[in-house]
């Protein structure tokens, strides 16, 4: 492999190691968000019980 | 008065944690294409310009369709909506938005039918290295095993043998399994299988990675067959061939070198005439290879059907969501998961491999996928040391990541039931069985050349895909409009979409879509490819309409237009669907 090649290999990988590595931290590092994706609980109110629409 | 309108159970349904549903999505876009098909591209393309192009894709189709898909998602499932008819419908406000959300039940529900298959292909073969059936000296052995296990001399041929060298049991299991894991739910099935396959299939991928690369040369007598050419085959920006010319006959031949001995060996040749052949290299920089508008269409595909997007799936896992949770960081989470697989793991573990065995020669015509896949691969891992071992795993990580994305095909068509009809899991699950059982019963049958196969992979998995990509950015940047579609998906988000995807979103995404579906078109239907003076009819147009068509081409047409039609009646009979129109035309 050339040096051109190792170049664009290494900036290929790298980045998108780097773009998955800060969003698996940003992800696990925000405080609540793993919390508040526990939505709807069996006995909740869901949205869908509440029709899009206005009943007559 | 009005009736309140029935709610089907499914609405109550939830994903359990955040990044369950990053690595449901993940899952769902990490498949065969990302360590088949992305390295055969970057290879025949050259590394460097590929990727520029594939970088620029990704900014410019892949990000944009992927936000827009889990913001309309959320939006239409706040509404009570969990399939893409449904969404459309809550959406935008005219009689056809429902009609044209059947793609996305459509194309998920399909492709699920052949997928299966190939999923079914990888553990067979990843069963058969385990009990060291594989031994395969040449692609050609390889190649007949191939076609033996999928039935490809004859129609029918896959069908009633259940023998371990034969695809019945694999399909079988791979069915069963795909619909036990469908059957438990968002948040018990798919979520908690994807929870350990998605970190499984990268671990596995891993371990293949480092016996790769520390493969060397692994043939002796063919020290110029390593993986340091493999490598360079894949990612060198400057493309070297060398041109042979018949002094006698003007008979040109080309072929790609990497390997610089001899790059200097035939540099040194030429211009010369030695035994009635004259030689000089061709190189093709980066510049140049840029100016190749398939290049840029390989890699705005290769985004495309490697991200999902377009594929009915996002935007029904996202109606999962509620009001305040984060979708931006979640969809572009899932995405470089995607990216992290295809580019450092893919990229890295195909052709340098396949090279090292039977060097760049050996690999010429056969950088596709199903070629590259279950005919050179099952070769190359033969022949490694460790074959049993590696083979094992590499075939296993493929069924994972096949699984991941087959189980994720399921999930609208159940929504679409659910909703439509209002009935439970148990009997969407059921019926969706059921078609899907007659759908891949047809495919396996019509197996002469995987022929059903080929044509709905074409017409489904890949036409309909561009026209549902195509339909959901416009109804994101025209019909709810960039502002409030920014405005939605800032909603809980954690991070902030960069204000230069308002343009992107509303203009660039669409015309750069349809640019590429347009050069698609041309080139896949009429065979007009730019630069090239000659045109005809792609054999999927003329097996159609040509004067010798296929049988199983046409009927494998008319089973997605009897869909359509069977989906079509029962949206047109919703009465939810009309009250969202009556409602707003009372607001309004």
């Amino acid at each position: 492999m050339t040096s051109g090649g190792w170049l664009i290999m290494f900036i290929s990988v790298g980045t998108v190691c780097l773009l998955f590595s800060w969003c698996m931290w940003k992800v696990l590092s925000t405080p609540g968000e793993t919390e508040h994706m526990h939505s709807f609980s069996a006995d909740e109110k869901t949205p869908d019980t509440k029709p899009p629409f206005k009943q007559r | 008065m009005k009736c309140a309108p029935k709610v089907s159970s499914t609405t109550k349904e939830h994903w359990n944690s955040r990044l369950g549903v990053i690595l449901a999505v993940a899952g769902s876009a990490v498949g065969l294409g990302n360590f088949l098909r992305f390295p055969g591209l970057v290879a025949e393309y050259g590394g460097g310009a590929f990727m520029i192009a594939y970088f620029f894709s990704f900014l410019l189709i892949g990000l944009p369709i992927c936000w827009a898909e889990w913001t309309m998602g959320r939006h239409g499932g706040l509404k009570g909506f969990n399939s893409s008819p449904g969404i459309f419908n809550a959406i935008w406000r005219h009689p056809a938005a429902k009609y044209l959300g059947i793609i996305g039940v459509i194309v998920p529900v399909v492709i699920y039918m052949y997928y299966v298959y190939i999923e079914a292909w990888c553990l067979g073969y990843s069963v058969n290295f385990l009990l060291g059936n594989m031994d395969f000296e040449t692609v050609k052995q390889s190649g007949a095993f191939f076609d033996n296990f999928v039935g490809k001399n004859a129609d029918g041929a896959a069908i009633g043998s259940f023998s371990l060298q034969h695809v019945g049991i694999y399909l079988l299991i791979a069915f069963i399994v795909n619909f036990l894991l469908i059957f438990r739910g968002i948040s018990g099935g798919i979520e908690f299988f994807c929870k350990y396959a998605v970190p499984t299939l990268v671990v596995l991928a891993v371990v293949v990675l480092i016996r790769v690369l520390t493969l060397g040369a692994p043939v002796p007598s063919e020290p110029n067959e390593n993986v340091n050419n493999g490598l360079g085959f894949l990612w060198n920006p400057t493309k070297n061939y060398v041109v042979e010319t018949d002094v006698v006959t003007g008979d040109i031949s080309k072929r790609e070198i990497v390997d610089k001995n001899l790059i200097a060996e035939f540099m040194a040749k030429a211009n010369q005439e030695i035994d009635g052949v004259t030689y000089h290299i061709e190189k093709v920089g980066v510049v140049e290879q840029l100016t190749n508008p398939q290049l840029w269409l390989a890699a705005a595909g290769q985004i495309f059907f490697s991200l999902s997007v377009g594929f009915g799936v996002i935007i029904t896992y996202s109606s999962y969501l509620r009001k305040k949770d984060d979708i931006v960081l979640s969809g572009l989470a899932a995405t470089s998961a995607n990216e992290f697989c295809e580019v450092a793991l893919g990229g890295l573990i195909t052709i340098p491999s396949a090279v090292a065995f039977i060097g760049v020669a050996g690999l010429s015509g056969s950088l596709g996928g199903f070629a590259l896949g279950f005919n050179v691969l099952p070769m190359v891992f033969s022949e490694m040391p460790g074959s049993t071992l590696f083979g094992f795993l590499w075939f296993f990580l493929l069924f994972l990541a096949a699984m991941t994305s087959s189980i994720s095909m399921l999930q609208p068509g159940i929504a679409f039931l659910e909703e439509t009809m209002n009935i439970d899991r148990k009997r969407s699950v059921a019926i969706l069985g059921l078609v899907t059982v007659i759908g891949c019963g047809f495919v396996v049958y019509f197996s002469k050349d995987i022929k059903a196969l080929d044509t709905l992979d074409f017409w489904v998995g890949t036409f309909l895909l561009f026209v549902l990509a195509t339909i959901e950015i416009i109804i994101f940047g025209w019909v709810l409009g960039i502002e409030k579609g920014f405005k939605e998906a800032h909603q809980g988000a954690a991070i902030r979409i960069p204000k230069f995807f308002k343009p992107v979103m509303k203009f660039v995404c669409p015309i750069f879509l349809i640019t590429v579906f347009v050069f698609w078109v041309l080139e896949k239907f009429f065979g007009i490819k730019p630069g090239h003076a000659e045109a005809e009819l792609s054999g999927y147009v003329t097996d159609l309409f040509g004067d010798t068509p296929n049988t199983a081409a046409r009927l494998s047409v008319l089973l997605v237009i009897a869909l359509f039609i069977f989906f079509g009646i029962i949206v047109s009979s919703v009465q939810r669907y009309r009250d969202v129109h009556t409602n707003w035309k009372e607001d309004s």
